[in-house]
C-alpha cells in the first residue's frame, strides 16, 4: 500500500511532530547553552567560558542546600519505600483485607489534593505541635507525598507476578519470612528500585511542600534556586541548573532502564 | 436472646476471624495508616478547623468560631462592619480555573496528534519518542520554569529574536498570564501525552480503515471513530494535567509576577510571616472542594460510560 493511500495516515503529522520535539528539549538546552557564556547577564552572550562552573562548585550555601536535599531525599526514601512496599504486599497478597479499596485510597492519597493544601495544613501541625527542626518537618512531610510514588511501581510489578513461585516456596516448607526474601523481593525488585527511583527524584525535585516547611538553616536545593532565580542576581545559576538537569536525566534514564530490564525478564 | 441468637447463627456463616494482630496484613497496612493519618489526614482537619477560626492580632490564629476567612474570599468588611461585596479574590479562582482548563486544552491540542504519530511509528522508535517525552518531565520543575524566563525574559531569547525580526524591541513577554500558560503547558505537557498515547496504541486499526471503506474522510474518522475510543486516555490526561494546574504556585510566582495570583500563591502568600492564616486556610478548603468536586465528577462519568458499555 503506498503511503498516499494509507487511511491511517493524517498528512502534516510527521512535521509537527518534529516540531513538538524542539519545543520539549529548546528550552533546557538554552540552560545549558548559556550556562558556558562568561557574561554575568544571562541572557546577553559573550564567550565562551566554564568559570561559572568552578564558582558553583565552590559556592557553599549551594553545597549545603544539596546536602540538606540529599539528606531529606535519602530518608524519605528509605521510609516511604518501605511504607509502600509493606502496603502493596497487604492490599495484593493478603487474605480476606477488609476495606482493601480504602486501603489503598488512603496510600495514593497524597495524588488527589493539590500539594500547596497539604502543605499549608503540614505547617500548622507543626506549628501546633512545636516542631521546630527544619530536617525532621521535611523529612515527615516528604515520606508522606512520595508514598504512591513508590507503591505505584511495587504494586504493579506485584500484581503481574505469578503466585506459583511463592507457592512453590511453601511446599518446600519455606516459612513466609524465607518465602518474602528469597522468592518474592528478588522478583519484584525492578519494581521496588523503579519505586524508590521516583520518589527520590520528586523528593529532590520538591518546592510547594519544602518551601513553606523549611527553617533558616535547612533550605532544600529548589528552594535556594527559587531564591537565586527571583534575586536574579546569579550568573552561577545556569550552571547549578545545568548539573542539575544531567543529573536528573541520568537518574531517570537508569530507573526506566531497569524498569524495562525487569519487564522483559518478567515476560 | 433472640438477638445472641441471630449473632451467633451470624457469625457461624462467616469464615472464622482472625484476631487482628494475628492477621498479617493488618501489620502490612499500619505504617501507612500511621503515616498518612499524621501527616495527611489529622493536618487536613486542623486546616478545616483553622479556616473557622479567629485571625490572631499578631498572625495565627485563635479557636473561636468565625467564617471571616470564608466571608472574605467574596466580601470586604467595612470600618462600621458592613459588608461590601469585592470581586478581587473572585478573579483570583476564576483566573485559576480559565489558566488550568486552558494548560489542559493546549496540551490535549498537541498531544493527541502527536500520541497519535508516536503510535504508527516501528516498535523501537515508538519505545525510543516515548522515552524522550518522557525525559524531560525528570528534570526538575523549577529549572523548567526557569528556562522559560530566559526565553521570554528582559534580554530574552524570544524578545531578540522578535527584536530581529523588525518588532519593536524591549517588549515585554514576562510577567502576564501568557507567561504563567506558557510555563503550565511546558510541566504539564509529558502528563497529557503519555495517557492519550496508551489509549491510542490499543485502538483497532481495522476500525479506521472499515470507517474508510464506508466513505469516512479522514476528518469524519477522527471525529466518530479516533477520538470516541480514545476518551478514557483523553480523560485520564486532562485529570492529571488539570487538577495540578488548579495548584499551581511555581508558574505564577515565576513567570506571572506579584500582581497575576493564582489560588496557589494567594494561599501561600497568607502563610507567609504573621498574615492571615483563616483567611489562607479558607482558599486551601477551597481549593481542596473544587478539586474533590471535580475528581468525583471525572468519576461518577466514567462509572457511568462503563454502565453504558
Amino acid at each position: 500500500m503506498s503511503t498516499r493511500h494509507d487511511v491511517k495516515r493524517y498528512p502534516g503529522l510527521g512535521p509537527l511532530s518534529v516540531l513538538f520535539f524542539v519545543y520539549l528539549y529548546a528550552p533546557l538546552a538554552v540552560v545549558v547553552i548559556y550556562s558556558f557564556n562568561a557574561n554575568n547577564i544571562a541572557g546577553v552572550w559573550t564567550h565562551f567560558s566554564l568559570q561559572w562552573y568552578s564558582s558553583a562548585l565552590r559556592n557553599t550555601a549551594l553545597i549545603n542546600a544539596l546536602k540538606t536535599s540529599l539528606t531529606v531525599a535519602a530518608i524519605a526514601t528509605v521510609v516511604c519505600t518501605l511504607v509502600a512496599l509493606c502496603a502493596a504486599l497487604a492490599i495484593i497478597r493478603g487474605k480476606n483485607v477488609r476495606f482493601r479499596k480504602l486501603s489503598e485510597t488512603i496510600v495514593n492519597l497524597p495524588l488527589l489534593l493539590p500539594e500547596i493544601v497539604l502543605a499549608v495544613a503540614t505547617l500548622i501541625l507543626f506549628s501546633l505541635i512545636d516542631v521546630q527542626n527544619g530536617v525532621i518537618r521535611l523529612t515527615i512531610a516528604h515520606s508522606a507525598f512520595c508514598t504512591p510514588f513508590a507503591f505505584l511501581p511495587i504494586r504493579a510489578r506485584l500484581q503481574g507476578m505469578s503466585l506459583d513461585f511463592e507457592e512453590a516456596s511453601a511446599d518446600l516448607y519455606a516459612d513466609r519470612w524465607t518465602t518474602f526474601r528469597r522468592v518474592t523481593l528478588p522478583l519484584i525488585f525492578p519494581g521496588v528500585f523503579s519505586g524508590a527511583m521516583l520518589a527520590f527524584l520528586i523528593s529532590m525535585d520538591d518546592f510547594i511542600t519544602s518551601n513553606l516547611l523549611s527553617t533558616g538553616g535547612t533550605t532544600t536545593l529548589p528552594v535556594y534556586i527559587f531564591s537565586l532565580i527571583r534575586s536574579g542576581t546569579s550568573p552561577e545559576l545556569n550552571a547549578i541548573a545545568t548539573l542539575l538537569i544531567l543529573a536528573s536525566l541520568v537518574l531517570a534514564t537508569v530507573a526506566l532502564l531497569v524498569a524495562a530490564r525487569g519487564n522483559r525478564d518478567n515476560a | 436472646m433472640t438477638d445472641s441468637v441471630l449473632h451467633a447463627t451470624a457469625e457461624a456463616g462467616r469464615a472464622p476471624r482472625v484476631r487482628f494482630w494475628h492477621d498479617p496484613s493488618f501489620w502490612g497496612l499500619l505504617p501507612s495508616r500511621l503515616l498518612m493519618g499524621f501527616a495527611l489526614i489529622l493536618p487536613i482537619f486542623i486546616i478545616a478547623a483553622v479556616s473557622v477560626a479567629t485571625r490572631g492580632a499578631h498572625g495565627g490564629f485563635a479557636w473561636d468560631f468565625n467564617l471571616a476567612g470564608y466571608r472574605q474570599i467574596l466580601f470586604n468588611e467595612g470600618w462600621t462592619g458592613e459588608l461590601e461585596f469585592t470581586p478581587q479574590y473572585l478573579l483570583i479562582i476564576v483566573r485559576t480555573f480559565l489558566l488550568a482548563g486552558a494548560t489542559t486544552l493546549i496540551c490535549l491540542l498537541f498531544a493527541v496528534p502527536v500520541a497519535y504519530f508516536i503510535s504508527r511509528q516501528p516498535p523501537g522508535r515508538k519505545a525510543a519518542l516515548i522515552y524522550l517525552v518522557t525525559l524531560p518531565f525528570w528534570a526538575s520543575m523549577i529549572l523548567r520554569v526557569y528556562a522559560w524566563m530566559i526565553i521570554l525574559g528582559k534580554d530574552g531569547t524570544l524578545p531578540r529574536l522578535l527584536e530581529y525580526l523588525g518588532l519593536p524591541s524591549g517588549m515585554s513577554l514576562m510577567f502576564n498570564d501568557g507567561a504563567t500558560l506558557t510555563a503550565m503547558v511546558y510541566t504539564a505537557m509529558p502528563l497529557m501525552v503519555l495517557p492519550v498515547f496508551a489509549s491510542i496504541e490499543k485502538l483497532d486499526g481495522t476500525l479506521i480503515e472499515a470507517s474508510h471503506d464506508l466513505y469516512g474522510s479522514r476528518w469524519v474518522t477522527l471525529r466518530r471513530v479516533i477520538l470516541p475510543l480514545t476518551a478514557p486516555g483523553i480523560v485520564a490526561g486532562a485529570i492529571l494535567v488539570f487538577v495540578p494546574s488548579l495548584g499551581a504556585v511555581l508558574e505564577p510566582s515565576l513567570m506571572g509576577g506579584g500582581k497575576q495570583m493564582m489560588m496557589g500563591t494567594l494561599i501561600q502568600l497568607q502563610f507567609g510571616g504573621g498574615r492571615n492564616w483563616p483567611f489562607g486556610a479558607a482558599i486551601a478548603i477551597t481549593l481542596m472542594a473544587l478539586v474533590m468536586g471535580f475528581l468525583i465528577f471525572a468519576a461518577l462519568r466514567a462509572a457511568r460510560r462503563e454502565a453504558a458499555l
